[in-house]
């Protein structure tokens, strides 16, 4: 393997990883307030939560690249406090990514928060455990499926992530250039070996990830039916 | 009544025959993505003169059109913007018939800012551009191009930092065009068309800083007996669509360039 594509398969890595644990922290709470909430709005949010399963990432990539570009409404109000805009970088894949890979973080999340239900937390909150303890200590081990499944999926998918970081993106190495826009470089360049390499590993690895995620979800269900 | 795997094969694979389009004599071209509006006009005029013709343009990187005929492409006419490509198809006996130049490309470094395209090379990495674009030097040839000259004026190390990469060269306009990119170095084809003209400025490369932009084109096996095939490639070889061309910016086989 190449220099380039090592540096690829690491920027990749770091993408998936820094985009999981954006969206655990956002979506966790999003996730929570979609579980319970009997506002109108929910309806809503979680419409737009589920936009970028349907939208073709090319409509993401687009508004991304305006919005974050020195003379978008993101971009152009970082450059006037001095700071430098987010297209062609790094934390602007972040960005994108987070956005593109939201209903795969909120979605198993939420379904798992109402599986919970609500008689747990009320129960422990008689025994004077507060929101947080009642959370942290109730919510989240009842809710672990869940967490697998949303962390496992959040990070395939921005591991897959293709449309949005060509246009974004620019192809830097160490900074955007994916593994996927490697592939497509090496296919499109007529480099066979360096694609079949980087393909195949990627189709193991993530059958890999994937099937320990099956299997934990099973052995945990047969344990705990 | 159960539905097995070949009931289901039965039920589907007419379904897809069906949803084809019908084998009427149509032209599909595969063009460089430096000619999107250049050829785009050709084969309005095409059309217009020949109303019955369908003919459609997919605009792309050389690069990425040459792997896709290599590997069995449903494209009639392949115009790259770089001559090695079919040649090379030509070589493998991929083509009908011989690859014909069409044109000479230049490029241009563009910028929205007029101030910032009027910089020399040699000052880019002194320059207030935090991004340069070009196009893939891997597969694109413009791309290549760009590199070629960026090395001769000696400043390609010290731009690597700022460089980003379009897919294709109108994918480099576009990073330029949308403000992303602080500069670019594009087709002179893309900055003269109609929807990039008058945005910020441009300042012509010197032609013998890079190996010359020598586009070309050949007709491919599946187009052999299509008539529509070889009437198109005589109308490009026409008056009013050298034109064009012209009006492009392309120096056309034999004529003299700016």
């Amino acid at each position: 393997m190449s220099h380039t594509d090592w540096l690829a398969l690491v920027t990749t890595l770091e993408l998936s990883a820094v985009t999981t644990l954006v969206l655990l922290l956002l979506g966790t709470p999003l996730a929570w307030w979609l579980a319970r909430t009997s506002s109108r709005l929910a309806v809503a949010v979680e419409a737009v939560v589920a936009l970028p399963l349907v939208l073709p990432p090319t409509v993401l990539g687009f508004y991304m690249l305006v919005a974050l570009g020195p003379r978008g409404p993101i971009g152009g109000t970082l450059e006037s406090l001095g700071l430098p805009h987010l297209a062609f970088t790094f934390t602007g894949l972040v960005i994108a990514s987070t956005i593109y890979s939201l209903p795969f973080m909120v979605q198993p999340l939420k379904d798992a928060f109402a599986a919970v239900g609500a008689r747990m937390t009320e129960v422990a909150a008689t025994l004077r455990a507060g929101p947080w303890d009642r959370f942290f200590t109730v919510v989240v081990p009842l809710a672990r499926r869940g967490f697998l499944t949303a962390i496992t999926l959040t990070f395939a998918h921005t591991v897959g992530e293709f449309g949005v970081v060509l246009m974004v993106g620019g192809n830097i190495p160490g900074e955007t250039r994916v593994l996927s826009i490697a592939i497509y470089d090496h296919a499109e360049s007529m480099d066979y070996a360096s694609a079949h390499l980087l393909s195949g590993g990627l189709l193991a690895a993530s059958f890999l990830l994937l099937l320990t995620v099956y299997l934990v979800n099973r052995r945990y269900l047969l344990v705990h039916p | 009544m159960r539905l097995t795997l070949p009931r289901f094969a039965l039920l589907i694979v007419p379904m897809l025959l069906l949803a084809r389009p019908a084998l009427a004599e149509d032209l599909t071209i595969a063009a460089a993505a430096d000619l999107k509006f250049a050829m785009a006009e050709v084969v309005e005029a095409f059309r217009s003169a020949n109303p019955e013709d369908r003919v459609q343009a997919i605009y792309g990187s050389s690069g990425k059109f040459f792997t896709q005929i290599v590997n069995g492409a449903p494209f009639d006419l392949y115009f790259s913007a770089d001559i090695a490509y079919p040649r090379e198809l030509e070589q493998k006996g991929l083509t009908h018939g011989e690859t014909r130049p069409y044109a000479l490309g230049r490029i241009v470094l563009w910028s929205l800012d007029p101030g910032l395209a009027e910089v020399p090379l040699t000052d880019l990495p002194g320059a207030p551009i935090r991004k340069l674009a070009i196009a893939n030097p891997q597969h694109a040839p413009y791309g290549l191009r760009a590199q070629e000259a960026l090395r001769h004026q000696g400043v390609w190390e010290a731009m690597q930092p700022k460089l980003v990469l379009g897919e294709n060269i109108a994918h480099a306009a576009q990073f330029v065009g949308s403000g992303a990119a602080d500069a670019g170095i594009v087709a002179l084809a893309l900055v003269l068309s109609p929807t990039m003209e008058g945005k910020g400025g441009w300042t012509l490369i010197p032609a013998d800083w890079h190996q010359p932009l020598e586009q070309g084109y050949v007709i491919l096996p599946r187009a052999g007996d299509k008539a529509l095939a070889h009437r198109f490639a005589d109308y490009l070889a026409s008056e009013p669509a050298r034109a064009v061309m012209r009006r492009y910016g392309f120096v056309l086989p034999g004529e003299e360039g700016r």
